[in-house]
Parts: structure tokens; C-alpha cells; sequence
């Protein structure tokens, strides 16, 4: 399904689907530019809020972490995926799929940092923070 | 009007795939970078899963389309060196997403689903978003609108 979508993404609007992408696009303000991108997020929210209706247990939180590292996690990955242009969906799977050099650097590039991130969570701070 | 619809529908059918997959369950995404722990390998499936799809229809359509169907041209990534913007800022990415167990997509489809914890992580990826694109438009404008567009530009995704 996910790999549907994103095809469908490119044969009908041309574009890639990385998620980074489409919201920081919307911050730029480029006139015709912003619609869709506002739509497709509208569309994955509506699919939450849905699905969660007859799935709740699909978005359990099961990992213990505070308000604090909540916050710090939400502002990395934001930074990060601008920074870096893209994240799983755009890198991962898009830029994998085209073969992408830029794409699969980066994507190691997040998979080590994301490891070692969990190593000294899980393995050095009890699995809590 | 149908671009817009068919960008809601992409938009929702990609939502409900990342929560049959099991990307919205930051447990999950955890264990599967959990190497030295009770690693769990079931994301690399999901991940190799959208790859299989994609890839096909990505060589098909640009070899043998002119353009897509709702607009006039493709836009597709066109540079291919590795600087270091793209790795230091993967690499944060990759701290945030180990630490929150949430990247992007997910993290707004959780918010619909009302999940406090992705309302938190999600509120603060939208700062961070649109705080680097604020910075990067107003370095272009002191620069005289000497554009770093390319650089401020999802050149990759």
C-alpha cells in the first residue's frame, strides 16, 4: 500500500513521495504549489483518525518517553529531514526505488544514527527517557 | 479539484499502509534498530515491500511517459553528489527518529489518530520544518535573492 500510493503519486502528479518534502514545501509559499501538498497531509491525518477508529491498537505508544524527548525527537527529525532532504518515505523508499546515490547515503546515513540512538536508549539509559 | 482529491487519496491510502505495516508503533520502529536487543527485523519488509512496488513503475513511467497524467512534467531529483548538508542532516534525522520512534509520516497520521505522544513529537517536527524553511527564506532574501533555492529546495524527497 505504501509502495502503491507513492506510485500513484508519480504517475498522476509527477512527484516524489516523501512526506518531508511535501510539508516543507508548503512553508515555502510557491504559488500552485501547495495545495496538493496540503491535501496529501490532510488525507494521511483522515487516514488516522479513521483506521484508529477500528484499529486503536495500531498507534499504541509502547516505548516509555517523556515530554522532554518528545520534543527534542520532533525537532531533530524536523531539522533533519530539511537539512538532509528527505526522510524514510523520500530517501528510503523513493530514492532507493530510483536508485539514487544521494538517496541510499542518506539513508545509511539515518539507519546508523537511528541505531545507535536505540543502543544507548535501550541499552545504556534503561530503555527510558 | 482532482488533483487535490486524488492527493487526499494518495495521501490516505499511504496513512492506513504505514499503520498495516506497523509503522505507526514507535515499539516497533525501536525494536527494529534494537541490534543488541530483542531486534526485530519485520520493518525491513515493509520497507523492501514499498521498494519492490515502486521501483517497477518508476522505470516504466519514465521511460515510456511523456508526463504524468495531472501535470505538465515530472519532478524528479536531478542532482547526484553527496555533500555534507544531505548526510549531517539525515544523520540527525536518524537521532530523532531512534529517540521518538516516529518519523514524518507516521507522525502525522498518529496525530489523527489523537495519539498525545505524536501530537508532542508532531507539533515539534512542524517547528522544525517550518523554522529551517523560515531561516533558509530569509538567508536568501538578506543575500540579496542570490538563491540557495537548490539548497532550501526537497531536492531529494
Amino acid at each position: 500500500m505504501i509502495g502503491t500510493a507513492a506510485a500513484g503519486l508519480l504517475l498522476f502528479h509527477g512527484r516524489i513521495a516523501g512526506i518531508s518534502g511535501i510539508a516543507g514545501g508548503i512553508f515555502r509559499r510557491e504559488a500552485g504549489d501547495i495545495s496538493w501538498r496540503v491535501m496529501f497531509l490532510v488525507g494521511l491525518f483522515a487516514a488516522g483518525a479513521g483506521w484508529s477508529l477500528f484499529y486503536p491498537e495500531d498507534y499504541v505508544v509502547e516505548i516509555s518517553r517523556s515530554t522532554p524527548a518528545l520534543i527534542v525527537a520532533g525537532l531533530t527529525v524536523g531539522i533533519g529531514t530539511q537539512l538532509g532532504s528527505g526522510c524514510t518515505s523520500g530517501h528510503g523508499v523513493c530514492g532507493i526505488g530510483r536508485l539514487s546515490k544521494r538517496s541510499t547515503a542518506a539513508t545509511i546515513s539515518f539507519m546508523i544514527t537511528a541505531a545507535l540512538t536505540v543502543f544507548v536508549v535501550n541499552e545504556m539509559l534503561g530503555g527510558s527517557v | 479539484m482532482k488533483v487535490k482529491i486524488g492527493a487526499f487519496l494518495g495521501g490516505a491510502l499511504f496513512g492506513v499502509g504505514l499503520a498495516v505495516a506497523g509503522m505507526t508503533q514507535p515499539a516497533k520502529i525501536v525494536g527494529f534498530f534494537d541490534f543488541f536487543g530483542s531486534w526485530d527485523p519485520s520493518l525491513a519488509f515493509v520497507m523492501g515491500g514499498a521498494i519492490i512496488v515502486y521501483t517497477p513503475v518508476y522505470r516504466w513511467a519514465i521511460r515510456t511517459w511523456q508526463r504524468p497524467v495531472w501535470a505538465p512534467a515530472f519532478s524528479l531529483p536531478t542532482r547526484s553528489d553527496i555533500d555534507g548538508r544531505l548526510v549531517l542532516g539525515s544523520a540527525i534525522f536518524g537521532v530523532g527518529w531512534g529517540l521518538g520512534g516516529y518519523c514524518p509520516g507516521p507522525a502525522f497520521t498518529s496525530v489523527g489518530a489523537r495519539s498525545e505522544e505524536a501530537l508532542t513529537f508532531g507539533l515539534a517536527m512542524l517547528i522544525g520544518v517550518g523554522g529551517y524553511q523560515l531561516f533558509m527564506r530569509m538567508r536568501e532574501k538578506r543575500s540579496g535573492g542570490a538563491v540557495d533555492a537548490q539548497a532550501a529546495a526537497m531536492i531529494d524527497g
